[in-house]
């Protein structure tokens, strides 16, 4: 009954669900005893098995997600080491007021910071710029588009190998390339910032295609007489793309720094890989690009302590949560400047592409 | 306002007033036909600037392809080279043994396969569901399952690490496994496509001629959800393959994934520049080829499972 291809529409409301007693064929035949049986069924059947099918991510979900998460709170306040995981030593707090007291997690939280935003921002303008050009109709789109997306093929590892390379102090591509300019030999891995711009290098490089798929997608959703529209009053491409494009697609430019953000507090296999083995798990000699994720693993794994481990995922996750609160505080001031200043004048509102279609 | 997209989202365009009204809709053909949307044709600077683009992606792939196919020696000269040498083989197969390269190759096809299976069938399932059946608190899970997005499973790495101890998969490939089983974006991925390709018509008349849901599921909603799930299959792959924070803290060289295997080529085991770029190679070699042959079905994936604005 299901091999032909179904009509794609979907209009209105189904008809209510049938019972036991609409059932075509044999259902009559069994009796009345059996039919209330068969309604019980049909009852359950509809009531619980919707349950039984979303049950299987909520459990996985709640015992390898929601469960560790949870944990690691419990065990930020033992001390617990990687060699008797078993035996846990109740500190309270210590672990936590010993992190505040720690400059290496200071150091590790700037660095973090800084990488994210080297990482992030330019990230996401490059995106919203590649996908305005993808946007246009082109001859080939499906190759540019595919093109740009390949780097999100590549894993972590293998790209961070392959730009420790290019990266190289003496021989690396790029020293090659900037020798041109008058800039010799610069020592990518063990001066700070350069450290850190090579290791955004591998984050932009990785994710910028495919953020500028995203911003491509919504930007396929705004509907074409906004353009028209836009054009009609005489608005220059770019301030079409400034209040036409941008506002269209601010949903989409939310969700992609939420998942950026979330990427950048994780970050650890590309500053693991550039720093080339034991030097990498440190972030360099100085720690000059040590972030959370690489601090948390030397401790867990290098120094044996899984409940300073701990400590600081759980740190990492306050982290998050504070930057979400701000962003939505940020996002809520932003929603109500505009909104008064459209209140005010009248006549500017009525030529500009009305909100409600 | 109905949960169309991630709260998130609804959200912010609820409190942008001034954004035109989302089309909310989930558009499966449209995302797949290229030049949908705008009219402009392109001009001779966005194609530069669309080919400076595709350059800085390809390249450093063309180069790994170069340096992996060159000797130390040369990889060291300057200018770099440019063009493939003669010793591609040569390094691929000192990869390959040296970097564990076919064992971690056949754990990573494993990990990635079981992993994609899986995601595919229980978001399917709980897709069907969110998409399709009506039940108390519907909505509520839907926005707790996309809520869970926000929670990045790295922070639980600790206790991850532990419970696969007590269980006694430490180092093991079921300890990677289990804990990427499902996956949100899946979920909400399915959901979009059922919501709009599955005809409520067809589920009626299923239950018409007396099929209970899994049956349902089986014959009419599998069979529909064909093309999506094979998207999502090769997203969810990709992902699972290039997987790294926890692979490397669950295991050990012995038993690698091909990330994992991929740091013992930093850490110092291999000085040969050569051969490291071969190991890269050939860690993503498996991805290029599906990208190749399957860019453009991935390419809709990714576009569809994006939110619209």
């Amino acid at each position: 009954m299901a091999t032909s291809t179904p009509a794609a529409r979907t209009d209105g409301q189904p008809p209510p669900p049938p019972d036991g007693s609409a059932g075509k064929g044999g259902a009559g035949r069994d009796g009345a005893a059996g039919q209330s049986r068969r309604n019980i069924l049909h009852r359950l059947d509809v009531r619980a098995v919707p349950y039984a099918f979303i049950a299987p991510f909520f459990l996985i979900f709640g015992a390898f997600g929601l469960y560790p998460l949870i944990y690691t709170f419990w065990i930020s306040l033992h001390r617990v080491e990687l060699s008797t995981m078993d035996m846990m030593e109740w500190r309270g707090l210590a672990n936590f007021t010993e992190l505040i007291d720690d400059d290496r997690f200071w150091n590790a939280l700037t660095n973090t910071f800084t990488i994210g935003v080297i990482s992030t921002v330019p990230q996401l303008l490059m995106a919203l710029g590649l996908a305005h050009l993808l946007n246009y109709r082109l001859r080939g789109s499906t190759f540019f588009r595919v093109a740009v997306l390949t780097p999100y093929a590549t894993s972590i590892a293998a790209a961070a190998l392959v730009f420790t390379m290019l990266f190289e102090r003496d021989f690396g591509m790029i020293n090659w390339g900037l020798s041109f300019f008058g800039i010799e030999n610069v020592d990518w891995e063990n001066q700070k910032w350069p450290a850190q711009f090579a290791i955004s290098a591998i984050v932009i490089w990785r994710w910028t295609g495919y953020n500028a798929l995203l911003y491509l997608a919504a930007m396929q959703a705004i509907p074409r007489d906004l353009y028209e529209a836009a054009a009609i009053d005489g608005a220059s491409r770019w301030q079409q793309f400034r209040q036409v494009t941008v506002p269209g697609i601010s949903a989409t430019i939310v969700f992609t720094i939420v998942l950026s953000t979330i990427g950048a507090t994780q970050l650890f296999g590309e500053p693991l890989i550039f720093g080339q083995g034991p030097n990498g798990i440190s972030g360099g000699a100085d720690n000059q690009y040590q972030t959370l994720g690489l601090l948390l693993y030397e401790e867990g794994w290098k120094n044996y302590q899984m409940g300073r481990a701990a400590t600081i995922a759980w740190a990492m996750f306050l982290i998050l949560v504070l930057v979400f609160v701000l962003q939505r505080v940020v996002t809520g001031f932003k929603a109500r400047r505009p909104a008064r200043a459209a209140a005010a004048p009248q006549k500017k509102a009525e030529s500009t592409p009305s909100a409600t279609s | 306002m109905t949960i169309d997209t991630a709260p998130v989202l609804a959200d912010a365009r609820e409190r942008a007033p001034e954004s035109p009204p989302p089309s909310g809709r989930f558009r499966f053909r449209r995302a797949l036909r290229p030049g949908a949307g705008r009219t402009h044709h392109a001009g001779p600077l966005a194609y530069i600037l669309l080919g400076i683009a595709a350059l800085i992606s390809l390249f450093p792939l063309y180069w790994t392809v170069v340096a992996a196919s060159t000797d130390n020696t040369r990889v060291a000269q300057t200018p770099p080279p440019f063009l493939p040498g003669p010793n591609l083989l040569k390094n691929l197969g000192i990869a390959w043994q040296d970097a564990a390269m076919g064992k971690a190759m056949l754990n990573s096809l494993i990990v990635a396969g079981a992993i994609a299976l899986s995601t595919v069938f229980f978001a399917t399932l709980a897709g069907f569901a969110f998409a399709k059946l009506r039940f108390r608190g519907r909505n509520l899970l839907l926005l707790l399952v996309i809520g869970t997005m926000l929670v990045p499973p790295q922070l639980g790495v600790v206790p991850l690490f532990m419970m696969m101890a007590e269980l006694g998969w430490g180092q093991t490939l079921p300890s990677v496994i289990f804990p990427t089983l499902v996956s949100a974006v899946g979920v909400f991925f399915m959901r979009q496509y059922l919501k709009e390709a599955l005809p409520d018509e067809l589920i009626e008349a299923g239950r018409l001629d007396g099929a209970h849901s899994l049956r349902i599921f089986w014959s009419i909603v599998l069979p529909i959800a064909r093309p999506p799930m094979a998207v999502l299959f090769m997203i969810t792959f990709v992902h699972a393959w290039n997987d790294f924070f926890w692979p490397f803290i669950a295991l050990d060289m012995t038993n690698p994934t091909v990330p994992v295997a991929l740091t013992q080529l930093s850490a110092g085991y291999v000085r040969d520049q050569s051969v490291i770029m071969a190991g890269a190679l050939l860690g993503t070699l498996p991805l290029l080829a599906m990208f190749i042959v399957f860019g453009r079905q991935i390419v809709g994936g990714i576009m569809q499972g994006a939110v619209k604005g």
